[in-house]
């Protein structure tokens, strides 16, 4: 039992270098797909207004790449361009997906990223931590007073991670 | 650094990120005054840091500066000292003058206010001796002060001037044991005589406990004592009291207020009222004016209408006055009176004066035709005699008292005319003012120059005259009453004998003088007046001295009462005008010339020429 668990430690290899390599036109035109359907998709289909691709994109990334400068850089850059399309001043979901992504690749190298029931809880966790990081900053820098209301959130967290298990399994494909 | 970056390399790259955004996001977002989030952020992330720095610096280096600017503190702190206790005594002293100011200003105001001949004096010293209440003044017999003299001030009695020096009088306060004055309460008149004490308060003697007193009443001098004027100002009670034999009553001197260091001396003093209590109570003097002398032209009462239906009565009442119309006479049906006449308002203030004051001829020296009828309304202005007295001082004749003086205008007083006998009598519209003839050698009474009033070979003995030249001519009157010559502008030679103007061309032999008015001490005397009314002056003096013209003086404007003053003081000296004849030319009707020589009236009784 303790060769065996040795042994299987030994071979191991450890999580911050088991790094995947995606492709740079995937790490492109995937965010931009996910952007672009935040914003019209809601348009003609209004009860999918509720799902945050760009975030699930950002997530998906930092964990798979398992280092929090690339991860934080890559949330940025969704971020803004998310911001770029949106009514609020750009910045407000850069910082918020800059810090989801830092933290996404801080813990994929602490956890087994690609077990499913780890990436529902982290497509959860973040969801929640996005909304209610986004209503913070709306509410100190743009004085907005607007309401937090925690179990929608968390509902829609839900829903969210549901959606995030299969869309972590598309981009898998999309892997080298 | 390298260090910390390599360590916490993500973490830093975070920051940085995030920072960026943040900036990114100030710089977007205005606060609720429209200022931008970066620039709030900034002033806020500076100021505290500016604030630590200048707390730092102020303690530290702040510190090292007091020290070396105080350094010269001692010495600007005493150069400070130094101007302001200058300024302490220039203050002082200006306010010292501006007392002295206000005190002589008070003091010149009494010594206008009080009927009593006052010379103002400042005291220059006192007596030697402790209880010594005598004063120094910078007056002394050199400026009329003798010894006697009361010393006041407006506020109130000082004292008396006890010895007049030549330059310096000593005068003995009111406080003093052996001064003594006669005084009387001003509300009850309480009659005393107040002393010194050779203290601060006098005391009022000699006043029974039966009499009034009360505290706080003012007493006034009572003149008694012959050296106080009645009225002056005193003192004011302060206790009253029942004595054994008499009240005790203490009173304040008012003249020692607020100190004495400018005095009036009474040099000629003269009684004043005591004034009663409700003056003295008023904080302020009332002055009234003076009432107005109601002149006989206007009435004393003026006859105002009130009200608008007194006006409509009494314009009735002139429309029917003026229509010969009886209100309330007429018979039914008849003719009512023309309300529209116009009647012209009586001149209230027109006094009532004869024609000959109202009319008043044209100063040119355009002569109107005999007989025309320009001539008719021009009444000769009589021309007051003037006549010199004893002493030489002309004498002027007064004007009626009841004449304003705008009914004297220097047109009246013309030149040539006289208020001669000759005249007449007829232009008598009140009676003359008294005056002292002038006398001649022959102890007859003389008058100047009689007036012309008659034309050329009118008589003018008896006639009252008709028509009057609005200028005086001079008319030379022969002796069968024809005009021989008129007198041209006289003009002074280089020898300084007066010639005849143009068109004679001859000198005038006016070195022989005119035959003076002569004093009762019988001594000739000048017929000039007033010289201070020269353009009235005129042709008169021309033929009645050798002098120029020029030095005549002007003859008093005639008085319509002076006309009346007849024959006793209107004598015509007119004798003397044949000497002023000086040429027999014919006689020159067209000269607008004021004339120089003087008409001869026919029935001049003066005396001959000497």
């Amino acid at each position: 039992m303790t060769e065996f668990s040795s042994d299987r430690l030994l071979t191991e290899v450890p999580r911050r270098n088991r790094k995947a390599r995606i492709r740079p036109l995937g790490m492109i035109f995937v965010p931009l797909a996910a952007i672009l359907f935040q914003v019209y998709v809601p348009r003609f289909f209004q009860y999918l207004g509720y799902l945050e691709l760009p975030l699930l994109v950002t997530v998906y990334y930092a964990l798979m790449r398992r280092q929090p400068i690339p991860g934080l850089l890559f949330g940025a850059l969704v971020g803004l361009g998310q911001d770029s399309l949106s009514r609020d001043p750009v910045g407000m979901f850069g910082i918020v997906k800059t810090l989801v992504g830092y933290f996404a690749a801080s813990v994929s190298m602490r956890f087994d990223v690609d077990n499913p029931l780890i990436q529902f809880l982290l497509g959860l966790f973040f969801f929640f931590f996005h909304q209610f990081f986004y209503w913070v900053l709306s509410r100190a820098l743009l004085g907005q007073l607007s309401d937090f209301n925690p179990q929608q959130t968390f509902l829609f967290g839900l829903l969210n991670a549901a959606v995030a298990l299969p869309l972590f399994m598309l981009l898998d494909r999309m892997k080298e | 650094m390298e260090f910390l970056l390599n360590r916490f390399r993500n973490l830093t790259v975070l920051l940085i990120v995030v920072l960026a955004q943040l900036l990114l996001l100030a710089y977007q977002v205005k606060s609720s005054q429209d200022i931008r989030l970066i620039r709030v952020w900034a002033v806020t992330a500076v100021t505290p840091i500016a604030k630590v720095l200048e707390l730092v610096r102020r303690n530290t280096i702040g510190v090292v500066e007091d020290y070396f600017v105080l350094i010269n503190v001692r010495e600007q702190n005493r150069r400070l000292s130094d101007e302001l206790g200058k300024m302490k005594m220039e203050n002082h002293f200006l306010k010292s003058e501006l007392q002295t100011a206000e005190r002589a200003q008070a003091l010149s105001a009494f010594q206008a206010r009080t009927p009593s001949r006052t010379v103002p004096a400042r005291i220059i010293g006192t007596g030697t001796g402790a209880n010594s209440r005598v004063v120094y003044v910078d007056r002394g017999a050199g400026d009329g002060i003798m010894r006697g003299m009361a010393v006041v001030t407006p506020e109130g009695i000082v004292g008396k001037v006890l010895d007049s020096f030549p330059t310096a009088s000593q005068v003995l306060l009111i406080t003093d044991q052996s001064f003594a004055a006669g005084v009387v309460s001003q509300k009850n008149r309480v009659h005393g005589t107040i002393r010194g004490q050779g203290q601060s308060k006098c005391i009022v003697d000699y006043v029974q406990n039966e009499e009034k007193v009360e505290v706080g009443e003012m007493f006034y001098t009572s003149g008694d004592d012959r050296i106080f004027p009645k009225g002056m100002p005193v003192g004011r009670a302060t206790v009253v009291r029942s004595g054994k034999n008499f009240k005790e009553i203490y009173v304040v001197p008012g003249g020692f207020q607020n100190g004495v260091e400018e005095v009036l001396i009474v040099v000629q003093g003269e009684h004043q009222a005591i004034p009663q209590m409700s003056e003295t109570a008023s904080s302020s003097d009332v002055y009234l004016m003076d009432r107005p002398k109601a002149t006989g032209a206007t009435p004393a009462v003026p006859n105002v209408l009130v009200t608008d239906a007194d006006r409509m009565r009494e314009r009735y009442k002139q429309v029917g006055d003026a229509q010969g119309h009886e209100f309330g006479e007429g018979a039914p049906g008849s003719k009512p009176p023309n309300f529209n006449l116009r009647v012209e308002a009586p001149k209230p203030s027109q006094p009532a004066v004869s024609q000959n004051n109202q009319t008043n001829p044209t100063p040119s020296g355009a002569s109107p035709a005999p007989g025309s009828p320009a001539q008719i309304p021009a009444v000769p202005k009589p021309r007051p005699p003037v006549v010199l007295g004893a002493d030489g001082q002309p004498i002027i004749s007064q004007p009626k008292p009841t004449a304003t003086p705008a009914q004297v205008t220097p047109s009246q007083a013309l030149p040539g005319q006289a208020t001669s006998a000759a005249t007449g009598a007829s232009q008598t519209t009140a009676p003359p003012k008294p005056r002292p003839p002038a006398v001649g050698p022959d102890g007859q009474p003389v008058a100047t120059q009689p007036k012309p009033t008659t034309p050329a070979g009118q008589s003018a003995s008896g006639v009252a005259p008709t028509t009057a030249p609005p200028k005086p001519r001079a008319v030379v009157i022969g002796p069968d009453g024809q005009p021989l010559a008129v007198q041209p502008k006289m003009t002074t030679t280089v020898s300084g004998q007066p010639s005849a103007g143009a068109g004679v061309g001859q000198t005038i032999p006016a070195a022989k003088p005119r035959p003076p008015v002569v004093g009762p001490d019988g001594q000739p005397v000048a017929t000039q007046p007033k010289p201070t009314q020269p353009k009235s002056a005129g042709p008169t003096e021309g033929n009645t001295t050798a002098g120029t013209p020029a030095a005549t003086p002007a003859k008093p404007k005639p008085n319509p009462a002076d006309n009346t003053s007849g024959t006793s003081r209107s004598r015509v000296t007119s004798n003397d005008t044949t000497n002023n004849v000086v040429t027999p030319n014919p006689p020159r009707t067209a000269a607008p010339k004021p004339p120089a020589a003087k008409p001869k009236p026919e029935s001049s009784e003066a005396p001959p020429n000497p």
